[in-house]
């Protein structure tokens, strides 16, 4: 069984038997992280290129490590201090870095669609890391299978996304998937953080207000306010966005249900999570950070076969 | 597809191999069965369940080996992983690889380089159904064999339906 595509780009353009290949092959390597020696040779004659166009901690290390427990070659980029900095264009920088034998492609950009672009133009496999507004198609599919791994399925499993649904490309690789593995899902968040026809385009429930969506819910992906992007005004403070959106132990207590608390990092912590939920027994964050690498090293070795002719 | 080892002919080779194996340990505290996904595991199973009755004992260290991340033509076509089960110390054990042919050795070499991240066996040995001697492309043999089979390069041996057979390219 091989996935249907050679990059990967977005949960878009899997079937639901890529994104049960690539969570049951991260299921044998999570196993591989266990043992006394956390590293398979799998990947020895392949040489990855991490491009990092937009800040990162979690998802670059977290790639990086997956890679070196493939035992794959790494280079690392950042656009600061590089050649992008003195203007070169996205694919000048990548064709003289393929150049130099490189395999595969993992890229972070700030522009949706750019490694849609480059994959349209060269030779190698791509794996978006995060691309804009678009989809980070890697945080999906560990956030699926660490639903999966704590509740037992994603069929029939009520997901709320609470947050800057707006801005958020994790949202949207999360709706995509869940909603191909049969997951219902909510987003949750104020009017301003929505997209308006989001019920429509996506098949998703919209609920203005927090109590109602965790009441409904199994899972809570509680998202990142994006102090970055909030430039534009959508809320008139952060204090008054945690008071309506703000996810504390008070809330939920109230519940008739424990419920499952995820955050792709990092934490605001008092704005979107109160510490008192983040560091709780309900809350599986950092076993998201976790299955990140055994998720990444799943879709790098299914994705390494094709162009290493 | 012919078949070259009938259902009652597999049994009595199973207890064969299971008899072999009980006289060559007298004790099984230091020892651990692996059987290699996906035929050696059928097998292995078989093997185990002889031992256990031949020893009146449910204590057999007996786990599985998948050898999908380790093999040395892995480009040629990514296979989708089976499940790796070793839930003991193999360090200082003596481990005993079950598989169902042996052919060219390249699985055993693989079987041996996974292995080896999980610890250092004191001494590891080969149990095999079936051997394919003459087509071995590595210096690897087998401890304990169940029938030597002659056959073509490009024939196919596999144990299905508790059966083996032989499908002629």
């Amino acid at each position: 069984m091989q996935l249907s595509t050679r990059h990967l780009l977005g949960i878009k353009n899997l079937t639901k038997e890529d994104i049960s290949l690539i969570l049951s092959t991260a299921e044998q390597f999570k196993e591989v992280l266990q043992r006394p020696v956390k590293k398979v040779p799998s990947l020895r004659d392949v040489t990855i290129v991490n491009l990092f166009y937009e800040n990162s901690t979690r998802t670059k290390f977290s790639f990086e490590l997956a890679e070196k427990r493939l035992s794959a070659d790494t280079i690392n980029f950042a656009a600061t201090g590089s050649s992008a900095a003195k203007g070169e264009t996205l694919l000048d920088t990548v064709n003289n870095i393929l150049s130099m034998k490189v395999d595969m492609v993992v890229m972070r950009h700030s522009a949706s669609g750019a490694p849609h672009f480059l994959a349209q133009h060269i030779p190698a496999a791509i794996i978006n890391a995060g691309d804009g507004i678009n989809e980070h198609p890697t945080q999906g599919l560990l956030d699926a299978f660490s639903i999966k791994e704590k509740t037992g399925t994603l069929e029939g499993r009520k997901v709320a996304i609470i947050g800057d649904i707006m801005h958020s490309r994790v949202a949207q690789s999360n709706i995509y998937l869940l909603k191909k593995m049969g997951a219902e899902v909510t987003v949750c968040g104020p009017p301003t953080l929505i997209p308006k026809y989001i019920a429509e385009a996506l098949g998703v429930n919209v609920s203005y207000n927090l109590k109602e969506a965790l009441e409904w819910c199994d899972v809570a992906n509680v998202l990142r306010i994006q102090l970055e992007r909030q430039n534009q005004v959508l809320f008139s403070s952060l204090r008054e966005y945690s008071l309506a959106f703000g996810i504390n132990r008070k809330l939920l207590d109230n519940l008739n249900k424990e419920i499952v608390i995820m955050h792709p990092g990092p934490i605001n912590r008092g704005v979107e999570l109160d510490s008192d939920v983040a560091d709780s027994k309900q809350s599986i964050i950092l076993q998201q950070v976790e299955n990140g690498v055994a998720v990444r090293m799943a879709v790098l070795y299914l994705l390494s076969g094709r162009n290493a002719s | 597809m012919k078949t070259i080892i009938n259902q009652s002919k597999l049994s009595d080779l199973v207890n064969k191999l299971a008899n072999q194996l009980n006289e060559a340990h007298p004790s099984f505290n230091e020892v651990v069965f692996l059987g290699i996904q996906q035929g050696g595991v059928i097998l292995a199973n078989d093997i185990i369940a002889s031992l256990k009755k031949i020893r009146n004992t449910d204590k057999i260290n007996y786990g599985q080996l998948d050898i999908t991340f380790y093999r040395d033509d892995i480009r040629k076509e990514i296979l989708a992983p089976d499940t790796m089960n070793i839930p003991f110390d193999i360090e200082n054990k003596q481990v005993i690889l079950i598989d169902d042919v042996l052919f060219t050795g390249r699985t055993i070499k693989a079987a041996l380089d996974a292995l080896l991240d999980y610890g250092r066996p004191a001494k590891v040995e080969l149990c095999v159904l079936i051997d394919r001697k003459e087509h071995r492309q590595f210096p690897i043999q087998a401890d304990y064999i169940g029938e030597i089979v002659q056959t073509n390069k490009s024939d196919k041996v596999k144990l299905i339906n508790g059966e083996v057979v032989l499908v002629t390219a």
